[in-house]
């Protein structure tokens, strides 16, 4: 019986994928008990990871996937296509939030103004359904649609943080204003793909348009399209909104966009540059080494060096953000298989490590109430889990040996290498070197100074605990065995490169 | 600008006029320009048209936010639902073919349910927004968030 009913859903999980959370919303704002909309939202959040997996497994066992929405054919209608690549963008989002969803219900209790707590968990199940829609898609426009979805509802994640500090307020328009530009730079990017090709699908503009690589049309979409990603994803001088937003939004949201919204950017960004616009020479390959990989040996130096100086640990984390989205970018400019496998690799392991410190830093927020390195003096004995947590979480960020953070510098400067970039692989130790000194600062405030005098603070409740502990553990068990990531990232990358195995 | 006698009047008279221009955009959606969306923004306009002359106060008397508030998700619940009752038929998602025994009735069931609910929520949102400005006081207290 379940069996049956399984293989009768089967064909049309991708629809299910981005419409259960989608139809959920609604429900979950008319529901409007706090308590109710969180366990909604998150049986919704576990039922969109169980179908990411699904997906994950029939991909990898049957290949590409194509779905027809509302059955009109495809460069007509609009079809969503799954196939490696975007089927771990899939894992990654849905995965973080079916983590993260267990967490919420103390921390938002703490941090959210009561009356609020449905409307914050619409909004979630918003950007899931977002995000979801923008990693599955194959249609160039609906990908700006749901871009929108994402981005309206993460200004709401984002300024729901108002209730404790009023420049959440700022921070959110902020992001509002510039991630506008963002997806209107987009958005201006497809249409002028549509002007020279008519399409708008992706396969269909894949075969299309790296056969006009000297049409200017295109380059001025090339270039619309990758301003637009760069400021979604937080590109080195693009990224000024990404602290702001990440220091003062709730945690839950923190360390749901931090670990997802970021990384479906980079995903899209991939696809665009080497699905779409495939660039061989001139103008659009040029970008790749003269434009983005400085932009990202930059990130990678100067904001690792700004996290060093942040007094706030949520700000050090956003600023550790920039750096690590500057190695995504890294592997993107390299436009080689190992560099995008390195890329995609770090897409993943970069939301295990990124999802667990800040997790670690919200359980910090309810108890001590404070994440300054004075809020965190002493928590090492106080806060025994939670401090052991963010260690581990911040020896993946700077590449310890069995963290994945280690698997992903390992295959980055093994693609500089292998192209006899030494220089890269150099700065990319380096930057790794300085990662150590702010996370040291952390450990050394947490483990050997004394907590302010009088201050009793307990460890953070275990629904806090497990699912910080669950990324934590993730962060350890795919850095011991990554077999299986490497695999997936491997496929992918050759995947988007056109390169059959 | 309740003193206005002729904008009084005249909206009085329009209001009615508007909505039904409104409601035609919506159910002839299928065969001319038009549809949910526009048909929303029409009628919302007529809302808003009221809200101006006799004052934010006795549109929410008529209009209210907490009724506006419902019917907004109800729509986008509408449309998604047609989505799944295609799906519940054995068609792909918001595959209308599936929705009734020819595909051409079937077309037609699916995209006036589906505008309609489009209508539903453009219609309460646009209100919705409007009410929520126009009522703002000029001291703007945290809980009024």
């Amino acid at each position: 019986m379940t069996g049956s009913a399984l293989s009768g859903i089967m064909p049309h999980l991708p629809a299910l994928q981005v419409v259960v959370p989608l139809l959920s919303a609604p429900i979950c704002f008319l529901l409007r008990r706090g308590l109710v909309s969180w366990a909604f939202a998150t049986v919704i959040s576990w039922a969109a990871f169980a179908t990411a997996l699904l997906l994950l497994q029939a991909v990898l066992t049957d290949g590409t996937i194509r779905y027809e929405i509302g059955g009109w054919a495809a460069p007509w209608g609009i079809e969503y296509v799954i196939d490696a690549t975007n089927a771990i963008v899939l894992v990654i989002v849905a995965g973080i939030g079916a983590v993260v969803m267990p967490y919420a219900r103390r921390s938002v209790a703490a941090e959210v103004p009561a009356n609020q707590h449905s409307l914050y968990y619409t909004a979630y199940l918003l950007c899931l359904a977002g995000l979801l829609g923008v990693s599955i898609t194959g249609d160039a426009f609906n990908v700006f649609v749901f871009l929108e979805i994402t981005s309206l509802s993460s200004y709401i994640l984002i300024s729901a943080g108002a209730g404790m500090d009023r420049r959440a307020l700022t921070a959110a328009y902020n992001y509002l204003v510039l991630g506008t530009v963002g997806a209107t730079f987009f958005v201006i990017g497809v249409g002028l793909l549509y002007m020279v090709t008519g399409t708008l699908n992706i396969i269909d503009l894949s075969a299309r348009v790296p056969a006009l690589q000297d049409n200017r049309t295109i380059h001025v979409a090339f270039a619309f399209i990758v301003v637009g990603m760069g400021l979604k994803l937080a590109l080195f001088p693009l990224h000024t909104w990404l602290p702001n937003a990440y220091t003062y939004a709730p945690s839950t949201s923190t360390a749901f966009l931090a670990a997802t919204a970021t990384k479906v950017s980079v995903y899209v960004l991939m696809r665009f540059l080497f699905v779409v616009f495939a660039p061989t020479y001139g103008f659009m390959a040029l970008t790749l080494n003269y434009v983005l990989l400085p932009l990202a040996l930059i990130a990678m130096v100067a904001a690792t060096i700004a996290a060093i100086y942040q007094y706030n640990l949520k700000r050090l984390l956003a600023f550790s953000s920039v750096a690590q989205l500057g190695y995504m970018v890294l592997g993107i400019a390299y436009g080689s298989v190992q560099g995008l496998t390195a890329t995609l690799l770090h897409l993943f392991n970069h939301a295990l490590m990124k999802g667990a410190l800040f997790l670690a830093v919200g359980c910090i927020m309810l108890r001590v109430g404070d994440v300054t390195m004075l809020g965190v003096r002493g928590l090492g004995r106080q806060m025994p889990w939670t401090m052991a947590a963010f260690v581990v979480g911040g020896l993946s960020l700077i590449g310890v040996p069995l963290t994945v953070g280690f698997i992903s510098k390992w295959y980055l400067v093994t693609a500089a290498l292998s192209d006899g970039r030494w220089p890269i692989a150099a700065v990319i130790l380096a930057s790794s070197l300085l990662a150590v000194i702010y996370v040291w600062k952390v450990v050394e405030a947490a483990y050997f100074k004394e907590p302010p005098a009088g201050r009793v603070v307990r460890e953070a409740p275990l629904s806090m605990l497990v699912p910080t502990w669950i990324l934590v553990l993730a962060n350890v068990g795919f850095g011991i065995n990554a077999e299986f990531t490497v695999d997936v990232a491997q496929t992918a990358a050759m995947g988007l490169l056109g390169i059959v195995p | 600008m309740r003193h206005h006698l002729v904008l009084r009047v005249v909206s009085k008279l329009l209001i009615p006029f508007i909505i039904l221009y409104g409601l035609y955009v919506q159910f002839h959606g299928d065969f001319s320009p038009g549809g949910g969306f526009q048909a929303g923004v029409i009628v919302a306009a007529a809302i808003i048209l009221y809200a101006l002359i006799f004052g934010t106060d006795r549109a929410k008397q008529v209009f209210k936010p907490r009724i506006l508030m419902v019917m907004a998700p109800l729509g986008v619940m509408l449309f998604a639902l047609t989505g799944y009752a295609a799906l519940a038929l054995g068609g792909n998602y918001l595959d209308y073919d599936w929705l009734a025994q020819n595909d051409t009735a079937g077309q037609h069931i699916g995209i006036l349910t589906v505008e309609f609910g489009v209508f539903l929520t453009v219609v309460s949102v646009m209100a919705l927004i409007f009410l929520a400005f126009a009522g703002r006081t000029h001291e703007i207290h945290d809980d009024d968030w």
